[in-house]
């Protein structure tokens, strides 16, 4: 089994340390060999970093890699943004020659060199590909009763060609894990649309952002789901706190909750709730909670 | 050359060809930032074509490079790449959103981009976690290598208010 190192990026333990704690006791529950990556900075995130400059973003992201080098580890990342960053940096460095040099010049001011002899994954390709949604229901110990609205994010699957994940059109391998945990992935308008937040526009252009999460939520709210599910901190982010903001701004009343796919496939492998954190999010909703719970005890 | 004439330049050197495009509107038509935020990605790349002004233009950082539009170009212009590659550039000719700049200085002090803060630490605690993660913000070495990289790479100077 691949030795995985684990990246957390700066929302994860910045913002919803929840993803952190339940990340860990999955990775434990199902065996997979994954430690921690000390002193690992921001990935840099792509949508800022990648517009600014392009050998700072590189190099960045080269310098985490290389702490995983050193370590003999796969980098494993539990959000799109980072995945996006350090797996596309990973790319390039491997395949440019010239790029890789650069990079390494301004390494070696730290003492440090780019090798290019790992690689980059993100949790939902890796538990798809190196366990799969059979397998991972076999672990599953307290199948969910709930309806999921979905919610890739852009960077897991897109650019295509990098990703080689398939089509972004119409993918389904993530609604098959969610499904491995008894859940119902719900079909539901514009699910494969941007949340708003990615490419420096929530930091940059807030209304605008929150303009496209306003349709994201309009949408999924009509399906009539208990939750969003998403694999990408940003989004989660967007999704909460930015929920939060949209009411204020258009005078909603969403109160849909937001979790990471560790999240779910944590309650499924019978970690109990006040574990996720759910209850540190900036949505609260209490009737979900409680079903949460009582799904836990089994009298759901 | 005026900074304009710059744009079409500096898209070749990085092989990106946009003079194919067909104008058939399918990015405009497929970008969630179009339907919702007002932005006209074709337009976008019109005017860098023709050598009028983009760098300065705000709609440039409408884009939450979603890549759909790239995705679905029958051309295959690689359009989300094309327009990180103008942001580079109006970046370096100092047009940069304050925002933007304060998202920089965060990397530059904390080595995040969101760096920890008071609540969080607390929510941390609750949990049973250690207060402070086994990240670059937390570490004076780990800090102090991710800084003097960000000098080499003379990203200080390059996000500066100008
Ligand atoms: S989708 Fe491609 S060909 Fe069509 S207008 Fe946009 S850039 Fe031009
Ligand atoms: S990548 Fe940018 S321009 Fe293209 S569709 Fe997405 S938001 Fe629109």
């Amino acid at each position: 089994m691949t030795k995985l190192s684990l990246f957390l990026g700066c929302i994860v333990p910045n913002r919803y340390p929840g993803i952190e704690n339940v990340t860990k006791l999955c990775l434990e529950k199902l065996d997979l060999d994954a430690v921690d990556l000390p002193g690992a900075s921001c990935c840099p995130a792509p949508g800022v970093f990648k517009s600014f400059d392009k050998g700072t973003w590189l190099s960045l992201a080269a310098r985490n890699v290389v702490i995983s080098e050193k370590m003999e580890r796969d980098v494993l990342t539990i959000c799109n943004g980072c995945y996006a960053s350090l797996a596309d940096a990973n790319i390039e460095l491997k395949s440019d020659p010239e790029m890789k040099a650069q990079t390494n010049m301004c390494l070696k001011g730290i003492g440090m060199e780019y090798q290019g002899t790992v690689e980059v994954r993100h949790i939902i390709e890796l538990l798809y590909e190196e366990i799969g949604p059979e397998k991972l229901k076999s672990y599953v110990t307290t199948p969910l009763d709930l309806k999921v609205a979905l919610h890739y994010g852009c960077h897991l699957i897109k650019p295509t060609k990098e990703r080689k994940l398939g089509n972004s059109e119409n993918p389904t391998f993530f609604d098959e894990l969610v499904e491995a945990t008894g859940a119902e992935s719900v079909d539901y308008t514009d699910k494969m649309m941007c949340c708003g937040a990615g490419g420096g526009v929530r930091s940059g252009h807030i209304e605008e952002s929150l303009e496209m999460l306003e349709h994201k939520l309009a949408c999924i709210q009509r399906a009539g789901v208990d939750c969003i599910v998403n694999a990408c901190p940003f989004c989660h982010l967007q999704f909460d706190k930015g929920q939060l903001a949209v009411n204020e701004k258009f005078g909603t009343d969403y109160s849909i909750p937001v979790l990471h796919y560790s999240q779910l496939l944590a309650l499924a492998l019978g970690i109990s709730p006040d574990k996720l954190g759910i209850e540190q999010n900036a949505v609260q909703n209490l009737e979900f909670l409680a079903k949460v719970y009582e799904i836990n005890a089994g009298i759901r | 050359m005026s900074y304009d004439e710059e744009v079409l330049e500096v898209l070749k050197a990085a092989g990106l060809d946009i003079l194919s495009c067909m104008h058939c509107g399918t990015c405009t038509g497929s970008c969630p930032s179009g339907r919702h935020a007002g932005l006209n990605t074709r337009r976008i790349l019109r005017d860098a074509r023709k050598n009028r002004p983009v760098l300065e233009d705000k709609d440039l950082w409408l884009c939450t490079t979603c890549y759909t539009c790239q995705e679905r170009c029958p051309r295959g212009i690689k359009i989300t790449d094309a327009l990180l590659e103008i942001r580079r550039l109006a970046v370096r000719k100092g047009f940069m959103l304050p925002e933007h700049r304060r998202v920089s200085e965060m990397v530059l002090e904390y080595g995040h981009a969101v760096p920890l803060d008071e609540e969080t630490r607390k929510k941390r605690e609750e949990l049973g976690l250690d207060p402070l993660p086994n990240t670059a913000q937390h570490s004076p070495e780990a800090l102090e290598q991710v800084r003097a990289l960000l000098r080499t790479c003379r990203f200080d100077e390059l996000t500066a208010e100008k």
